[in-house]
């Protein structure tokens, strides 16, 4: 029964999200969230210190919620599981403190795992879905992270095709926010002050795709520019006495991020040969960003997966079905003492 | 049985009977390490005290003051832990056990712990001796101090540079007795958090 469909609880505190998922084998049983982006609003990105402060206050009543949606006892997990990277160093410490105290208290493995790798898994808890078809090209985008990677197994082969160099593109957008006045986060500000707007009124750059970037970073992305661009051509118009035109520097902002996610994903599927394209993290809220990838993953004969948006954003119920499919193909439970790992490479699955 | 967690400098655990007698207990002194070590050390004390996690009716959880990335482990994982087996969670203040083992083993009179703060600041509250029950009497604190400049007058100073986790499990005895209030359930930090507020921009709409 366990090797079929393990009973696993997962704990994801890697950003400013603390979410508890229970998951028996890829059935979803409960994916509860608390998020701490309120307190973050007023300085206008996540703030390391209070992401961690509010991982520790929403920890167990998390925990009870989700045990509570998922009408089961904690005595009956097969496993628990765990982000242990990459993420904020000081937010994963709560979850993995947290995680370790109740594998011991439950005399159950722990499993650490991936987070980068955990988006990918939550394609799994679909809800009617084909199983994830492999090897297959995921786009991971939010304000934490932007990556691409060629899924030839979730279980145990994942590899790094890019990443950001820069910022992350949620994190683009929340500064592209501000400098057109708008609060925190940016992704639903800047989609609506978009409404309306020309997305071809100004050209703004497409980061790292100049032949000379190409050669050395086909597929990573750099936002830092583009942000900047934005920045000087509202200070210039504001300099000129003329009126910013919002909802067109929104759109086109919002293209220019949209078009090299895109381009850098559909690349990489006729490069590696590969005609599937997944899609995860929060930034996959962005209805443009889902229009423009179906269109052109249909042009280009790509199958495009797209999780619930509720499994998109950090969430524990994708940490704890990897874990569950690391469980199902027999590979044992982390090490009590598996250190917190701001920096772990997708290639790391789950640390031993 | 009494499960005792402390991370508000190293980390330390120990296991107690109901009436705070030691059974087993362990430590690790790096101060960077908290979220590598406490569930290993949790399971070192099960382990040698030959008891199942299931035997805990209690867990004590020292509550700082502390470097905050290092106290949150250890408050997290007593926290899970109480809930995964039921048991009752007993927050103390981690200056009452370093004041606590001082007292019990002898020492009388006033006396002040002092912890590390980091950025030159110490943590110190102020204790005159022992309660009937057994528990430090806590007079002044915990407040913050700058380092150079704080001098302890008319008591004995105590740096602690570690927190035993056997007097936490210790004075939650008393309060599962009813012969010591609980602290509250709150990390003590003692500092607002560090941000960085960013300037907005003002554009014309
Ligand atoms: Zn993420």
């Amino acid at each position: 029964m366990i090797a079929d469909a393990p009973l696993v609880l997962g704990i994801e505190t890697s950003c400013d999200e603390t979410g508890i998922g229970i998951v028996r084998g890829r059935r979803l049983l409960s994916n509860r969230i608390a998020s701490s982006m309120d307190e973050h609003a007023r300085y206008g990105g996540v703030v390391p210190e209070v992401a961690a402060r509010a991982h520790l206050e929403a920890l167990v009543p998390t925990i009870e919620a989700a045990v509570a949606e998922a009408g089961v006892e904690l005595d009956d997990l097969d496993a628990v599981a765990v982000t242990i990277g990459p993420g904020l160093a000081g937010a994963l410490m709560v979850g993995v403190g947290a995680a370790k105290a109740l594998a011991v208290a439950l005399g159950k493995p722990l499993y650490a795992v991936n987070h980068l790798v955990g988006h990918v898994g939550a394609d799994l808890l679909t809800p009617d879905a084909d199983d994830i078809e492999y090897p297959t090209v995921a786009l991971l985008v939010s304000g934490g992270h932007t990556s691409l990677l060629l899924v030839r197994d979730l279980v145990d082969d994942v590899a790094l095709l890019g990443e950001t160099i820069d910022d992350a593109a949620g994190e683009a957008f929340d500064k592209v926010a501000r400098v057109l006045g708008l609060p925190y986060p940016g992704g639903p500000e800047i989609d609506r002050a978009a409404l309306g707007g020309d997305p071809a009124a100004i050209r703004f750059p497409r980061g790292l795709t100049l032949p000379k970037d190409l050669e050395r970073h086909r597929y990573d992305f750099s936002f830092s520019g583009l942000k900047t661009a934005v920045a000087r051509w509202v200070e210039k118009r504001e300099a000129d006495g003329v009126p910013v035109p919002v909802a067109d520097v929104a759109a086109s902002f919002r293209e220019a991020v949209v078009d090299v996610l895109v381009s850098k994903a559909i690349a990489a599927c006729h490069d590696t040969g590969v005609p599937r394209l997944l899609l995860g993290g929060g930034v996959v809220a962005n209805a443009r960003l889902r229009t423009v990838a179906a269109e052109r993953a249909a042009a280009a004969g790509i199958a495009l997966r797209i999780p619930p948006l509720d499994l998109c954003t950090d969430n524990g119920a994708m940490i704890a079905v990897l874990a569950a499919e690391r469980l199902r193909a027999g590979h044992p439970g982390s090490a009590l003492d598996a250190a917190a790992d701001s920096t772990l490479p997708v290639t790391a699955i789950q640390v031993p | 049985m009494i499960l005792a967690i402390d991370s508000s400098i190293g980390t330390s655990v120990a296991l107690a009977d109901r009436d705070g007698r030691l059974l087993a207990a362990a430590d690790e002194a790096d101060h960077l390490s908290h979220a590598e070590v406490v569930g290993v050390l949790i399971r070192r004390v099960l382990d040698e005290a030959g008891v199942t996690a299931a035997d805990i009716t209690a867990v004590a959880s020292g509550m700082g003051p502390g470097p905050f990335t290092g106290l949150r482990i250890g408050i997290a994982a007593a926290r899970t832990f109480a809930v995964a087996r039921g048991a009752e969670l007993v927050p103390v203040l981690s200056h009452d056990a370093v004041a606590a083992e001082r007292l019990l083993s002898g020492a009388s009179g006033d006396l002040v712990v002092v912890t590390d703060a980091r950025r030159r600041e110490v943590a110190w509250t102020r204790y005159s001796g022992l309660t009937p029950s057994g528990a430090p009497e806590r007079v002044d604190g915990p407040h913050l101090a700058e380092r150079a400049t704080f001098v302890v007058v008319g008591a004995d100073r105590i740096d602690a540079v570690g927190v035993p986790a056997a007097a936490l499990a210790r004075l939650a005895a008393l309060s599962l007795h009813g012969e010591r209030a609980t602290d509250p359930d709150e990390p003590v930090y003692l500092r607002a958090p560090d941000v960085t507020l960013s300037a907005r921009k003002r554009v014309t709409q």
